[in-house]
């Protein structure tokens, strides 16, 4: 018999958490019947918030944390995991959540920061943490503050893709600009990532991040959602795109059939057929540069 | 008997390529499985981790239980971890009333039964069938193995921490199950018997 005891919240844990979702699709949920809805449909987890980044968007003001009422009940009503957010950098907000179970805590740009220099210590957590990149410098940072798991950017709230795309190509690039350098250039390399030299090198033994990659931010037809996935996403989430569709039940099933079978598209054809409306969608390029959320976390 | 047998892993959902990688570093072939058609050929299959209630619903959709069923019936080897043994599970408490399996494995399981992912954990654990070194077990919102059919051989069970007595790995003839992910931990000794017990089937 080994001599340990059994031992809660390691990196093992928390990325393995994050590698029983890959292929699947989250997506955001504002009440108990969204969220079943959504399981229904074949979410593998459901993100419980306030409001959908759409809304946040229209509404404006400050976006915090959820009602941790609403978020009880959302658990209580669903079986798949249930994940919230917090604003970027406050860590009392994400103590609130661990206190209250959640299984996945996204540290998101979607909510407004609490923190304009630093994001939260999520070493010190036994829950494990989801947070936005835009690049492999910035995973790579969110890695080295105790993330398990990265999703790509994007826009979130818009319908366009285009910045997800963006941000997926970015990371990949990085990755395999990583993979074709000599040892002793991996020192420069950490330096202008601005990351651990440690988890660059990781990064460049592997070929790919050491955790899950997902994408977000602007995913809103199964067609995204397969492109995504054969840019190298692990899975997807889908925010704004299915409740402010014309029929999210068909849309939210659509969108997982595209995610599981992304490299069929005879699959994908089918599932895109009779969706009605996708929601309807602002041009990123339209949006003032301040209001553009990928450019927050640093 | 083929000296390098084919195992499929159902790929609806879940950790596949992790258990790719343990199969193919015991010297197995893999392909994934996500159709009745993809059934054909293999000689083992491989029900990786996941959520089971996002699993049960891909398999209905996808037409898959009738299938894997009638597979299991005609004595196709399976190995499942975590989700996977759920999926095995004869019997499930603690999951929607509309959750399917595939059944095959004479026990009952309760899904999440040690908590939710704070709880989850990794230990030392005794798998005597595959030798006598301690192995890494990660449990991640994990069932644990609440009664056992005659014919079912209890190859774990946790020594210590709250859960102590729980049985966590089976076996029943060509069917295995694990609460537990070995596949996250590049110990590939359940592996290995699961393509010993395929080798010897075949």
């Amino acid at each position: 018999m080994g001599d340990q005891e059994a031992v809660t919240g390691t990196s093992r844990v928390k990325r393995g958490m994050a590698d029983m979702l890959k292929g699947g699709v989250i997506m955001d949920v504002v009440n108990v019947e969204q969220a079943k809805i959504a399981e229904d449909a074949g979410a593998v987890a459901v993100m419980a918030l306030e409001r959908v980044p759409a809304d946040i968007r229209a509404q404006g003001g400050v976006a915090r944390m959820s009602d941790p009422d609403m978020i009880d009940a959302i658990m209580n009503a669903v079986s798949v995991p249930v994940m919230a957010k917090a604003r970027i950098g406050h860590f009392a907000e994400a103590q609130i959540l661990q206190s209250l179970g959640v299984d996945y805590i996204d540290e998101s740009e979607v909510l407004t920061p609490a923190d304009y220099a630093n994001h939260i210590d999520k070493q010190l957590f036994t829950v494990p943490f989801v947070c936005g990149a835009t690049n492999l410098g910035e995973a790579l940072r969110r890695l080295n503050e105790g993330a398990a798991m990265i999703r790509s950017k994007g826009e979130a709230g818009t319908g366009d893709v285009s910045n997800a795309v963006t941000h997926i190509r970015r990371i990949r690039g990085d990755i395999a600009r990583l993979t074709s350098l000599s040892p002793d250039e991996l020192y420069v390399a950490a330096k202008e990532l601005q990351a651990s030299y440690d988890l660059v090198a990781e990064v460049a033994r592997l070929g790919r991040l050491p955790v899950v990659l997902f994408t977000a931010g602007g995913i809103a037809t199964p067609a995204d959602a397969a492109m995504m996935m054969q840019l190298g996403a692990d899975g997807v989430f889908v925010g704004s795109g299915i409740f402010k569709s014309g029929d999210p039940v068909q849309r939210a099933q659509a969108i997982v059939q595209a995610t599981m079978n992304f490299d069929n598209p005879d699959v994908v054809a089918k599932v895109s057929r009779g969706l009605g409306e996708a929601m309807v969608g602002i041009n990123v390029a339209d949006i003032p540069v301040a209001h553009r959320l990928e450019d927050r976390g640093w | 008997m083929t000296t390098s047998p084919l195992i499929g892993v159902l790929a609806l959902q879940g950790d596949v390529k992790e258990h790719e990688v343990a199969l193919e570093a015991v010297g197995a072939r893999t392909i994934r499985v996500r159709s009745a058609a993809g059934l054909s050929g293999i000689s083992g299959l491989v029900i990786p981790g996941g959520e089971s209630t996002t699993m049960s619903n891909l398999a209905i959709r996808a037409n898959l239980f009738e299938p894997l069923r009638a597979a299991s019936s005609a004595g196709l080897p399976m190995y499942g971890s975590c989700a996977g043994m759920i999926m095995l599970a004869d019997r499930v408490t603690d999951a929607r009333p509309d959750q399917q399996t595939i059944g095959g494995l004479d026990v009952t399981v309760r899904r999440n039964a040690f908590g939710r992912q704070v709880d989850s954990f990794e230990i030392d654990l005794d798998v005597p069938a595959v030798g006598t070194t301690p192995f890494k077990a990660v449990f991640i919102r994990a069932p644990l193995v609440e009664s056992t059919g005659p014919d079912v051989e209890v190859l774990s069970i946790l020594r210590r921490g709250g859960a102590a007595g729980t049985i966590v790995a089976v076996r029943q003839g060509v069917r295995l199950a694990t609460s537990f992910h070995p596949e996250l931990t590049g110990d590939t000794r359940i592996h290995d018997l699961f393509v010993q017990i395929v080798r010897q089937h075949s």
